[in-house]
């Protein structure tokens, strides 16, 4: 276990209590409980429609849950909008397309939700936003348009945009899927760093190496539910459940 | 086709004219123009020997000749003893008139039926839709037509307004609906009317001026403070004060019923009306379905990374979605800006004199001169067409997004 | 689960699905979420059902309480007697003139009604791939077996075109394969005026052979002439928009200028003043003596102007067309016209149908111009010989209402069919 796997403290960050969740009558997400500490990094995997994407926007909200109670950061999630915004901006998100704002250059990018939600002004946003495009190494295509940039050069901007808010945990819905194989490593690189600084992570990736390095936590996910979580030594090298072994079989044995 | 030029040291041939590719093209456009330069030379001769045969000529004098004519809307000071020139004219700011107003009118209704489309109130999101099937699907000359005769036969005549006894009455005593026409105030400016004028220009670019150093502050300090309210309290109250302050300079001449017709005022005639309506409902639909298409364009990635990093759907609307969504919208939207000056030519479907009813009616039938006639009329159309499409393209280049 | 050392959690037994709580799901819920979520939307949705009753509250005792069986518009209101109600008598006595024109013989009607019914079974397997591609045979019989039912005459002229188009393409094909395609082109042209010469001998002589009551040109009308100018010119101008566009994206500047020019030119005008070119112009450019008729010549102009806007599309299918494509075709050995109608303009046409078919519904719409230039379609009968009859001056709700209604059904059909068609599109590249 590396260094970075030691730094969970007592204190829980989200708490999820057999949350249910329904698109129409088909049952997405079934008797979910979940409680992540700060500092832990958790990776989801499991098959595709098995419900990990939808979990995390649950999380910050992007998805409404039908029953069951979701607390972030001691905020529990329901229709208040003021909650819902308190939350997101405790949170952080990036996507597997990475939806930057294709009309807006990279700093404007990472300065708009400071200066339009945290009413930061425009030089200290700019400053923090140059910061963090340093952190994910790539200040020098501050001016440039996302459109100018490749796929990996875009994800980690979409990484610098989010800590632009400070957020105390970060969302990653499978970041490194959309990105060809020689950007992989540059993403990862910088989530391991991030990991490394203590951040609190939810990880939806099939990056197993990742899992190893980084994670506190493997939870495998299938039709909804959560069916076994582990140590990743424990996970990878001892699954108890079959369908974990099936998965498992499946990714790591090609 | 890719081309490839290659150097040969071969001497000239014939054949090479169509097989080599240095020369082939050439060869072709060559034998184009020629067929061209005969086809064109044989329409003009038989142009010539037909109007020979008839007794015609070309001749342009006719623009200076009295008209002869009344035209029933004039936006310009005319009476039938000027020329057919101005005849000409007042049907071309007829012309730009109707489509001045419908292009107005268009945007807004498209744009409203358009974001209510998307709306999650079912029952107006499906009224929307009917709206834009029902017009969209039906051709406008018959929405014109439907337009005219439903105001002629529904509206009441101007004798009704008479009396005691009165069927029909005037709005505010301002404006009357009539089957001949609607009769607004008119627009009296005395001495120092036009400073009122001045004043609510400038307090549109004041307008423009408080939000920017709006959006500075917040730049600056981080402190948002509230625009829209007091952006309508400049656009207003300056003018208002400075209108009672100078005396009130402008009046109204409002129309007034004398024997059995309105005098005084605007008088916007039936036909005019009714173009401008249907003009205006019909395009309406395309437009609807073009901002419709614009906003849904936008990858809903777009809305749920803003929303992901706290932002409301208000800025969200404002900030991330309607700039890109403009971008596909505006030209799709220029584009039906040019039908409908395009289908301003119906007209005289209705008896709205603008130009194709002046110069393409009227005068054409009074001297005979179809061939000058139609080419003016089409230069007409064509100069506004080209105009339009270069400021599409201009706008088009601006806004284009940058890529590698 | 738990924050000691050991975290590890299996589930053995599967959950299984179970129903959502009652309270969040159906029809309240619906009704709570979508039509009065909050209090502007309650107010839209008042207003708009305040809006859609008034409406069909005013408009369907009229249309109930019509009356069917009178012969004028006076007897109407005396039938009627004050209440409100719709005068579709007009409709009942006047149908056949708003479908066919006042001056098409009535017991001809068969034929065009017949035709009708054929174009939709000639088009349905260009429109639907599925259907088997034997139907194609008679798609390129129907334009002239329906020229022969709607304008009459002798089976042999329509008989005599075709075998010259037929004479045409053979000599064409031969004359490629031996000598390339700007000869091949030549005596496909050659042959075609050959046959049409020694036929017309054949036709003049013949006149009464297997023959319909033929109906000059004028006398079509009604809901039908507006039919036949839609299929008509954009049949007619989809090869024209073809070459159009392929001259305005060619590389010679010669030809790419002509063809900017006329696409410009035609699109940056109102179609009414192309019609009046047509009514009065068009007849000086031809050799003096002939007499075009008037459908003739605004089959022409319509068709030029409709070619200029299908150019357009084409040349956006072109364009979307991958730069890899010519660079395939060229690397094969093809030349450009091989290159052409082998692997690009298929390619090109299939991703330019959506918009080719929305050009053409706008057409369809633009045919009832023609009422301007005093040509009895459906408009023009409208206004022209039913508004003005003793009997009937004076309605007009019933009459457009019917014209709407055929145009609706006619322009709502295709353009469903077009986003069916986009759909297919889309889910085909993937």
């Amino acid at each position: 276990m590396s260094e970075a796997q030691m730094k969970v403290s007592d204190e829980i960050a989200i708490s999820i209590e057999n949350m249910n969740k329904w698109y129409g009558t088909f049952h997405v997400l079934r008797d979910i409980n979940l409680d992540v500490q700060r500092g832990e990094r958790i990776v989801i995997c499991g098959p595709s429609g098995s419900g990990k994407s939808t979990l995390i926007r649950c999380i910050n909200a992007l998805e409404e849950h039908q029953q069951g109670s979701i607390t972030v950061d001691g905020t529990l999630l329901s229709s208040d909008v003021k909650n819902i915004d308190k939350v997101r901006s405790e949170v952080g998100m990036c996507f597997q397309h990475f939806n930057l704002f294709p009309h807006l250059t990279i700093l404007e990018n990472c300065t708009l939700a400071p200066i339009w939600v945290r009413k930061v002004p425009k030089k200290e946003a700019e400053e923090t936003a140059m910061h963090f495009l340093e952190k994910v190494k790539i200040p020098e295509q501050a001016e440039k348009y996302p459109g100018q940039l490749s796929g990996g050069q875009q994800q980690r901007v979409a990484i610098a945009r989010s800590l632009c808010m400070k957020p105390r945990i970060m969302l990653f819905d499978e970041p490194t899927s959309a990105l060809d194989p020689e950007m992989i490593k540059e993403v990862l690189d910088t989530m391991i760093e991030l990991a490394e600084d203590g951040m609190t992570m939810l990880c939806v990736t099939h990056e197993m190496g990742f899992a190893r390095q980084v994670a506190n936590r493997v939870i495998f996910m299938d039709a909804g539910q959560i069916v076994e979580q582990n140590e990743p030594e424990e996970f990878f090298n001892n699954p108890q459940s079959d369908r974990t072994k099936l998965f498992l079989s499946q990714i790591l044995g090609h | 086709m890719s081309s490839t030029t290659r150097t040969g040291t071969s001497k000239f041939s014939l054949s090479m004219l169509i097989n080599d590719t240095r020369y082939r093209s050439t060869t072709f456009q060559v034998i184009a123009l020629i067929g061209l330069i005969f086809a064109m030379g044989y329409l003009v001769s038989n142009l010539l020997s037909n109007l020979a045969d008839a007794g015609l000529n070309i001749s342009w004098r006719f623009f200076g000749e009295t008209a002869g004519y009344d035209i029933n809307q004039m936006p310009i000071e005319y009476n039938n003893q000027m020329s057919h020139g101005r005849a000409s004219m007042v049907g071309a700011v007829n012309t730009l008139v109707v489509a001045f107003l419908a292009c107005v009118s268009a945007t807004v209704l498209g744009v409203i039926a358009g974001v209510l489309r998307l709306s999650n109130n079912w029952v107006v999101s499906k009224l929307m839709a009917i709206y834009v099937e029902a017009f969209r699907n039906v051709p406008v000359l018959i929405w014109i037509l439907i337009i005219f005769l439903v105001m002629s036969n529904v509206l009441p005549q101007p004798r009704e307004f008479r009396g005691d006894a009165a069927t029909s009455s005037m709005w505010f005593d301002m404006v009357a609906f009539t089957n001949r026409g609607v009769y607004i105030p008119r627009l009296v400016l005395e001495d120092l009317g036009w400073a009122v004028f001045a004043t609510f220009g400038l307090s549109i670019i004041g307008v423009f001026a408080f939000r920017r150093y709006a959006r500075n502050l917040l730049f600056n300090t981080g402190r948002l403070i509230p625009t829209f309210l007091p952006s309508i309290g400049i656009l207003i109250l300056p003018t208002v004060l400075f209108y009672f302050a100078l005396g009130s300079p402008i009046g109204l001449e409002n129309p007034a019923l004398k024997g059995f017709n309105f005098k005084g005022g605007l008088h916007l005639r039936l036909s005019l009306i009714a173009l401008w309506f249907a003009l205006a409902i019909y395009t309406g639909a395309f437009i609807a379905e073009n901002v419709r298409a614009g906003i849904q364009a936008i990858s809903h990635g777009q809305t749920e990374a803003a929303a992901a990093l706290g932002m409301r759907p208000g800025r969200i609307m404002s900030l991330i979605i309607l700039p890109q969504a403009l971008r596909v919208i505006v030209p799709p939207l220029i584009s039906q800006y040019l039908n409908i000056t395009k289908n301003s030519s119906l007209a005289i479907a209705v008896g709205y004199m603008d130009i194709t009813g002046t110069l393409g009616g009227i005068t054409l039938n009074q001297t005979g001169r179809a061939i000058e006639c139609i080419l003016v009329l089409m230069l007409f159309y064509l100069v506004i067409s080209l105009s339009i499409s270069a400021i599409m393209n201009v706008y088009n280049n601006a806004m284009k997004l940058k890529e590698r | 689960m738990s924050d000691t050392p050991n975290i590890g959690f299996v589930r053995h037994e599967p959950i299984p699905p179970s129903a959502p709580p009652i309270q969040q799901a159906g029809m309240v819920k619906w009704i709570r979420e979508n039509l009065f979520s909050n209090w502007i939307n309650s107010i839209l949705t008042i207003l708009s059902i305040y809006f859609v009753a008034k409406i069909i509250l005013a408009s369907t005792p009229w249309m109930w309480n019509g009356v069917w069986t009178t012969s004028s518009l006076r007897e109407c209101r005396e039938v009627l007697q004050g209440t409100s109600g719709a005068c579709w008598s007009v409709l009942a006595e006047r149908w056949n003139q708003m479908l066919f024109g006042f001056k098409y013989p009535v017991e001809a009607y068969w034929r065009p009604t017949l035709a009708f019914v054929l174009l939709l079974v000639c088009i349905a397997p260009i429109l639907f791939q599925k259907l088997p591609r034997n139907m194609l045979i008679f798609s390129a019989i129907y334009p002239f077996l329906a020229f022969w039912l709607i304008w009459g005459g002798t089976v042999l002229t329509p008989v005599v075109v075709a075998l010259s188009l037929i004479a045409g393409y053979l000599a064409f094909v031969k004359m490629e394969r031996l000598t390339g395609f700007a000869t091949g082109l030549l005596s496909g042209v050659v042959a075609v005026a050959l046959v049409l010469y020694l036929g017309s001998f054949v036709t003049t002589a013949m006149p009464e052979f297997i023959a319909l009551e033929p109906v000059a040109s004028r006398d079509m009308g009604g809901f039908m002439l507006n039919l036949i100018l839609g299929t008509v010119c954009v049949s007619l101008s989809i090869p024209l928009g073809i070459v159009l566009a392929l001259g305005r994206q060619s590389n010679m500047p010669i030809i790419k200028g002509i063809c900017v020019v006329f696409i410009e030119f035609i699109r940056g005008v109102p179609l009414i003043t192309l019609l009046f070119v047509a009514n009065v112009v068009l007849s000086y450019f031809f050799p003096p003596g002939t007499n075009l008729d008037l459908i003739l010549r605004v089959i022409i102009m319509i068709t030029l102007f409709s070619a200029a806007y299908i150019a357009e599309v084409i040349r956006g299918g072109l364009a979307a067309l991958p730069r890899g494509q010519y660079e395939a075709a060229d690397s094969l050995g093809l030349d450009y016209p091989q290159a052409m109608r082998l692997i690009i303009l298929p390619q090109a046409l299939k991703i330019s149908i959506p918009g080719i078919v929305n050009v053409a519904v706008g057409l369809f719409k633009d045919t009832t111009l023609v009422s301007v230039i005093s040509m009895f379609d459906l408009v023009g009968m409208i206004r022209g010989p039913i508004s003005s009859s003793t009997a009937w001056t004076g309605i007009y709700w019933e009459l457009y209402l019917f014209a709407i209604l055929l145009f609706f059904v006619v322009c709502y059909g295709i353009s469903q069919y077009s986003q069916w068609l986009e759909r297919q599109l889309r889910t085909d590249h993937h």
